[in-house]
């Protein structure tokens, strides 16, 4: 369980002519249980971003704590992974090198950890492509290696980037479609940040949407989908739909209370 | 209807040539061209002045019976190999520091771009002084021209390490060594390389300078030798190796660059 409480934060904004405080997030309460698939989904400048960093412990809020079952947040840990935006994969390094770097870092043994890598790649279904480079790949590969260097360190959560913001709209149909599949397989918690409406209601348990300056939860949306989902079949629901106007219209709140 | 004929195999073999073998069609042209030209002015000229092609290659084998050449590659590529050993790893060594460290870039900075921008030779009467006139002081002039590109090109790299790749590193929970040994070194590795290239050229020139101001040894030694000696063709040899020199370790460094960074062809061909 994921425990966010009263997380507070701002940064000096010096580049106008008087210094100015921007309230990137403020009073964010956020619980997300065990194994559920959570958006955080706003417009850009909301803090979405941010606070997903936060929680990766990239970045340091000023008040409020975040704790990880029971355990404080303070840094980067090994029960949090991270997707990055286009996966962060390190083009140097081979499928394997890549997937390995995160046990490697921790002084895990060369055959130990070679062993455990495996056993990802193989699950993510990478098996022949170990000693690949990211750039001999398909983008679908390269997330999945993203996945399994994500998994191969066994976190409590898994803290996803807007990882698909760079694709086009039928790849990113097909890398949902194969992150939820692996995700079923793993089954872990998922705090996934898009600005993408349609993203978040079909990827998520619940969506919660942000609203921009001062950055803050403006609505929390249990979307009671079915699963499996594939993309075809969940779309087609009137339910989808109505998610669709639900979630649109707390974005619009969100933003029009900005603009007075 | 002959005469379609005979232009249809008149144009497949334009297309083929237009294809693949023009450009080498009219390199190959080119280069005949002028040795030809070269060829013929040049038994015009008196043989001080000016050499010509054929004469060139018959004073080849008089050279190498007399260890003449040898001699003066061997030197030289040992003055280069040392100095330039020298300039990539120290030069590597601080462009990496530089790079990562504000400290250290904002100690060292001035003085570098200061002594980047001064002409090496200007400081040979200077090294002499320090180093004598032998080995010592032509590898430290080859140091000197090679090692300000490598600092320059590997602090260039570095700060262009993406954020994310650090990130990537810190989530995993990285060490401050590590970030700077798994990711900032083979994040920059491109950049050194490059690096390396541009001082092997530079390291070139500084080497030829080197054997001519100072003990003339070496390729750079022959050219002054034969210089005053009137010995026109030998000299022609002596440049023609220099050149030859000269490509050879700079496709090689290329071939180096493309070997390390494989990822960065698509980059590179953009």
């Amino acid at each position: 369980m994921l425990e966010i409480k009263a997380l507070n934060k701002s940064f000096q904004d010096v580049s106008g002519k008087s210094a100015r405080t921007l309230r990137v997030l403020q009073d964010v309460n956020l619980s997300v249980p065990k194994n559920q698939f959570v958006c955080l989904l706003g417009t850009s400048g909301c803090g979405k971003t941010t606070l997903l960093r936060t929680v990766a412990g990239l970045s340091y809020a000023d008040s409020g704590t975040i704790s990880l079952e029971g355990k404080l947040v303070e840094g980067p840990g090994p029960d949090r992974s991270m997707v990055f935006q286009s996966y962060g994969l390190l083009p140097w390094r081979t499928v394997m090198g890549n997937v390995e770097f995160g046990l490697e870092v921790r002084g895990i043994r060369k055959v130990a950890r070679r062993a455990a890598c495996q056993k990802y790649i193989d699950r993510v279904g990478l098996s022949g492509f170990e000693y690949h480079y990211p750039h001999q790949i398909s983008g679908g590969m390269q997330q999945r290696t993203a996945l399994a260097r994500a998994f191969s360190k066994e976190p409590k959560i898994l803290l996803m980037d807007e990882p698909f913001a760079a694709v086009d709209a039928q790849t990113r149909e097909k890398l949902q479609e194969e992150l939820l599949m692996i995700w079923n397989t793993m089954q872990t918690t998922v705090l996934f940040v898009t600005h993408s409406v349609d993203e978040a209601i079909y990827l998520s348990d619940r969506v919660i949407v942000m609203g921009a300056r001062p950055g803050r939860i403006v609505a929390d949306i249990a979307t009671g989908l079915p699963r499996p989902r594939t993309d075809s079949d969940v779309k087609t629901l009137a339910r989808f739909d109505e998610l669709r106007r639900v979630v649109r219209r707390a974005l619009d709140d969100g933003t029009r209370q900005r603009i007075q | 209807m002959t005469e379609t004929v005979a232009r249809s195999a008149w144009q497949r073999l334009r297309g083929f040539t237009a294809l693949k073998m023009y450009p080498y069609l009219v390199r190959g042209f080119s280069l005949a061209a002028t040795l030809v030209i070269w060829e013929l002015y040049g038994r015009t000229v008196d043989p001080i002045f000016l050499s010509y092609p054929t004469a060139i290659c018959q004073a080849v084998p008089e050279m190498l019976q007399r260890g003449e050449l040898q001699a003066a590659v061997v030197a030289s590529l040992t003055e280069l190999f040392v100095g330039l050993t020298l300039a990539i790893s120290l030069g590597t060594f601080i462009g990496l520091l530089m790079g990562r460290y504000r400290t250290i870039d904002y100690l060292l900075d001035f003085q570098i771009s200061a002594l980047y921008s001064t002409p090496n030779v200007a400081l040979i009467p200077l090294i002499i002084l320090w180093f004598g006139l032998d080995f010592k002081a032509k590898v430290f002039i080859i140091f000197l021209a090679g090692f300000f590109p490598i600092i320059v090109n590997t602090y260039a790299g570095v700060r262009n390490v993406g954020r994310s790749v650090v990130d990537v590193a810190l989530v995993e929970g990285a060490s401050e060594a590590q970030i700077f040994t798994k990711i900032v070194v083979p994040a920059a590795l491109p950049f050194i390389m490059t690096g390396i290239r541009l001082a092997m050229g530079r390291a070139i020139v500084g080497m030829v300078v080197a054997e001519m101001f100072t003990a003339a040894d070496g390729l750079g030694g022959a050219v002054v030798a034969y210089g005053n000696a009137f010995a026109t063709a030998k000299l022609f040899v002596i440049i023609i190796a220099l050149a030859i020199l000269g490509i050879t370790l700079t496709e090689a460094v290329k071939m180096l660059e493309r070997y390390t960074a494989p990822w960065k062809e698509t980059e590179r061909a953009s």
